[in-house]
Formats: structure tokens, sequence, C-alpha cells
């Protein structure tokens, strides 16, 4: 089952996928384009990884680490599907990266990777936005980098794990005004799946609505104001949001 | 006695009280209870961020290799991290020593507590957002390079004790001017004051909502000062901040926890 959260009507509720449709929890079909969608679950803590893929490591001139680079996301930061991000007047470089999201659905300990599927409630697919011109050595990547306001497109849907045969070999894609900019599969993680709850379950407690964003594959280009961006994880989702600029805030 | 809020165990909102933090006790209603009377829970519902380097003293230990590689240049905005709620511990209870790690690093650090929602707040009247202080110890797995976030060593389970209470903003002349001491059993091991802050309390506000929205409920720590004090097993900690309080913990085996029992 595919499931949302979404406002509609003044109030938020929970929805499911419906013949095209979204079907509220109270029983109300509406159409897609009438909601306002809201990220698929209220996200608790929140890891992404950094240079899980080969190909990306090698385009930022990194090798690839040895152990997962893991770092922690706020929930500021999250936003949901159809919505904008904005983009600093001064910025040079501010690329997409389309992820895989993995949900966490019980709470997880010192999880063996042969178990680790047993924790996953579901998966769906975040846009880590990043601005290179704040990256420094520091913490790295640093939180101005990667945990900005609108920074972190996440949705549409939460996808149950159940219908997901294999969630290691899934194409990934990012378009840009419709243009093919990214490509890969999540086949090609450096650390899999089973091997981030091993990892992260091995030295804290993972809870209900804790998410993993697995990172991203090769295929990192700038953006600019007004561009369309539309991340998309075969079978899981198509995340779509607009890059807006400064002039859509009258207080900076 | 100074305005506060204490968050009790099985109450649901913050309760005002008064509170006497010399003698650590807390006036609620007609009673006076000493605040190890009290089963005082965490007293803040939101996210907990920290801030690196943000002590003189702290960038100073880096020394020039700020310069070198990794770093290759000094901090620009405030370096942050997070606290996750897994962290999140209270006012009294264990700090859990992992299996094959024999010493924690104490972090005492002033917290910042929200009041209403702060996005790129002015300097002049950015403390008007702050609901109030806490004191937080921010216990890492000890670890000299900075370069990478060091989730592994500041994420584990209880590694951020906060607490006992929130003092109430107008309580506090000067944020930037408060006396930071730890004690382990009962032993001065470390003395700072938020004097020494790069950035002021103000202007860690201003930095920090320009990119990020501070939300009411959520804590910013204004940093550690350099030299954190290490602890072992049997440890009792004390962190105290002039004119807010004191968070008392107390190190044990992970092995010997059974999801039971408080000091």
């Amino acid at each position: 089952m595919r499931k949302a959260r979404i406002a509609y009507g003044g109030s938020i509720h929970e929805a499911i996928e419906w013949e095209g449709q979204l079907k509220l929890n109270d029983g109300r079909l509406v159409e897609e384009s009438k909601v306002t969608w809201l990220t698929p679950i209220e996200p608790r803590t929140v890891f992404a990884l950094g240079l899980n893929y080969a190909d990306h490591a090698a385009e930022l001139a990194f090798a690839a680490p040895s152990e997962p680079l893991v770092f922690l996301k706020g929930p500021n930061t999250f936003i949901g599907h159809q919505a904008y991000t904005r983009r600093p007047a001064d910025v040079i470089y501010m690329h997409y990266e389309c992820e895989l999201a993995v949900i966490i659905g019980k709470t997880a300990r010192n999880v063996k990777r042969e178990d680790a599927y047993n924790y996953v409630k579901g998966y769906s697919v975040a846009n880590d936005y990043a601005i290179r011109d704040y990256l420094e050595n520091y913490y790295r990547p640093n939180l101005r980098v990667k945990n900005r306001d609108m920074g972190t497109p996440f949705g549409p849907w939460l996808v149950d794990a159940i219908d997901v045969a294999n969630p290691m070999n899934l194409k990934l894609t990012t378009h840009v005004n419709n243009e093919l900019v990214q490509e890969g599969t999540t086949a090609d993680m450096i650390f899999d799946i089973p091997a981030l709850i091993e990892y992260l379950s091995s030295f804290m407690t993972l809870s209900e609505n804790d998410v993993i964003l697995t990172g991203t594959p090769k295929g990192s280009v700038d953006t600019a104001v007004g561009d369309k961006v539309v991340t998309e994880v075969e079978g899981i989702g198509r995340l779509v949001n607009t890059i807006i600029g400064d002039e859509s805030f009258i207080n900076r | 006695m100074s305005r506060a809020w204490i968050k009790v165990l099985g109450v649901c909102e913050l309760v005002s009280v008064d509170v006497n933090i010399v003698t650590n006790t807390i006036r609620i209603e007609d009673s006076v209870l000493s605040a190890n009377e009290i089963q005082l829970d965490i007293p803040i519902t939101g996210t907990v961020f920290g801030t690196l380097l943000n002590y003189k003293g702290a960038l100073e230990r880096l020394g020039d290799a700020v310069n070198d590689k990794p770093y290759s240049a000094p901090p620009i905005a405030p370096v942050l991290y997070i606290k996750p709620a897994n962290t999140f511990n209270r006012y009294g209870a264990e700090i859990l020593m992992p299996a094959g790690i024999s010493r924690l690093e104490m972090g005492a650090s002033l917290g910042l507590v929200i009041g209403k929602q702060a996005i790129a707040v002015d300097e002049d009247n950015a403390l008007t957002y702050v609901a109030g202080y806490t004191i937080v110890n921010d216990v890492s797995v000890p670890h000299d390079s900075v370069y990478r976030p060091a989730v592994q060593h500041k994420a584990r389970d209880g590694f951020c004790p906060i607490g006992p209470w929130i003092i109430d903003r107008q309580e506090v002349d000067n944020p930037d001017d408060l006396t930071i001491r730890v004690f382990i059993n009962d032993k001065l091991q470390q003395e700072n004051s938020t004097s020494n802050l790069i950035r002021s309390v103000t202007r860690l506000l201003a930095d920090v909502t320009e990119f990020m929205t501070l939300n009411p409920g959520d804590v910013l720590l204004v940093g550690v000062p350099e030299d954190a004090p290490q602890a072992v097993i049997g440890d009792k900690i004390r962190v105290e901040i002039a004119g807010i309080g004191s968070l008392d913990n107390v190190i044990v085996d992970e092995k010997e926890f059974k999801w039971s029992g408080t000091i």
C-alpha cells in the first residue's frame, strides 16, 4: 500500500493511493492536485549518508569511505511533495540528491544484518539538497549545507516494505525541467540497507519513524530558480520540487 | 528564588515553579522540596542542536591545524550538530558507559530553550526568542578529529542529560557572563565562563536562524569549553552553571543497566 499524509479541508489526514486519487482516512476521495502534501511520516531521528555510492564519491574526488559517513538532519529541513526549496541569491552551486529513504518500523538495537529488514516499515524518496558554497571541513557536511529550512523534500508516499521485493535493486533518476540529469541504481550502494541498520543500531537505539537516507549516485548538476526538480525511485515514488529565489521572501 | 519550569514524570505539561539554585530546592504550590525528592523529567520537547568550537579556548586548542588538511581554513559559520532523541536523559539518571569504552567526555553547556519560532532573527532582539536557560551535559566518546560528523561519538543512548529545570530568561542578567563548573565526585575538574564564547548568545542565535528555524521547545547549546573532563564508571558528575543550577548524573556500566532504577 502507498500511504500519504496530506492537508485537506483545513485538517491533516492520512490517506492512501486509490485508483489514481487519494482516499482519505475519513473515506473521501480527493484528486492529488487538490491537497497539500506533507511528509509521509513525521520523521524522528533522520540519518543521511554521504558518499555511499562509489561513482558519486569519485565525482566529488573522495575515496569510498571505510565506515558509513553518517550525518543527522533536524525536523526544520523537511518539506513534502510539490513544495518549494529556496536558493539564496549569492550561491554558485546548489544541487539535488535523489535518495531512497528507509523508514524504521520498530525499536532496533544491536540488529544483525540478516534480521535487518524485519525492522523496516517502508520506503520513500528524499531529495537531499546541498549548497556546496557553504561546505566547511568541520563535521562535514555541516548543517548549513544539509539542514537548511526547506532543504529536504521527502515523499510523496510511504510504500509498505512488504510491497518492495528488492529495495537493493531500484533505479534512481532525477529530471530537471524534464531533462534526465541523474541516473543510478540502489544496487550500487557501498553500505546496503542491512549494513546501515546493523551499523547504526550497534551503537544507538533506533525507533519507529527514524529514517535513513541512503545516499545518492553521481550526477550532481547546479540548479536555478524556477527549476522543477523531480527525484524518482522506481516503484517508490516521484517527488516533485520547485526552486524559488530570495524574491519570494519579503524579510530579506 | 528564581522563576522556572520543571517537567515532572507523569505530568504532561511543564509546571511553573520557583527554585532556589543554591539549596537546589523547588517551591511547588505550598511545599518546598529538594530537587532530588521530585522525579524530574527532561524539560524540553524539541530538537537539541549543539555548537562546536564556540569557545575561544576550544578553537585555540586546534591551533595551526585549522589551516592544515583536512580543515584547510578556520570555521566561518557556526558548526552545528544534533543530539537526537535517543540521547535525551534526565536529571539524576545514569549515563551508560558503552561496552569497549573506558572514558567519556563531559561536555558542559548552557542550553538556550527557544520560546517562540525564530527565523532570521536580529542580534538586537534575539533574546526575546529565548524562553529560558537549562543545563546540558553533552556527553561524547572522546575523539580528536572534528572533520566528520561525530554521530558514533555523540549520539549514543542517554548521552544528553538535560535539566534540572528551565530558568526563566528574565532571571538571567547576562547569559554571556555565566561561570560553568564541572565536578566529578565533588572535585572541581573544570571551570570556564560563557564570557569566553566566540559567538555570544545573541550572535549565535542570529547566525543559526539565518539558515535554520528554531522552534519552541528546541534547545541550542552555546558550546562546550576546552579541556572537557573525562569520567569513568562510578563517577558522580555535576555540571553547575551560575544562576541556572546544577545537573547531576552518574556513570554506570551499560551491562549493569536493566531498564530500571535511578540514583
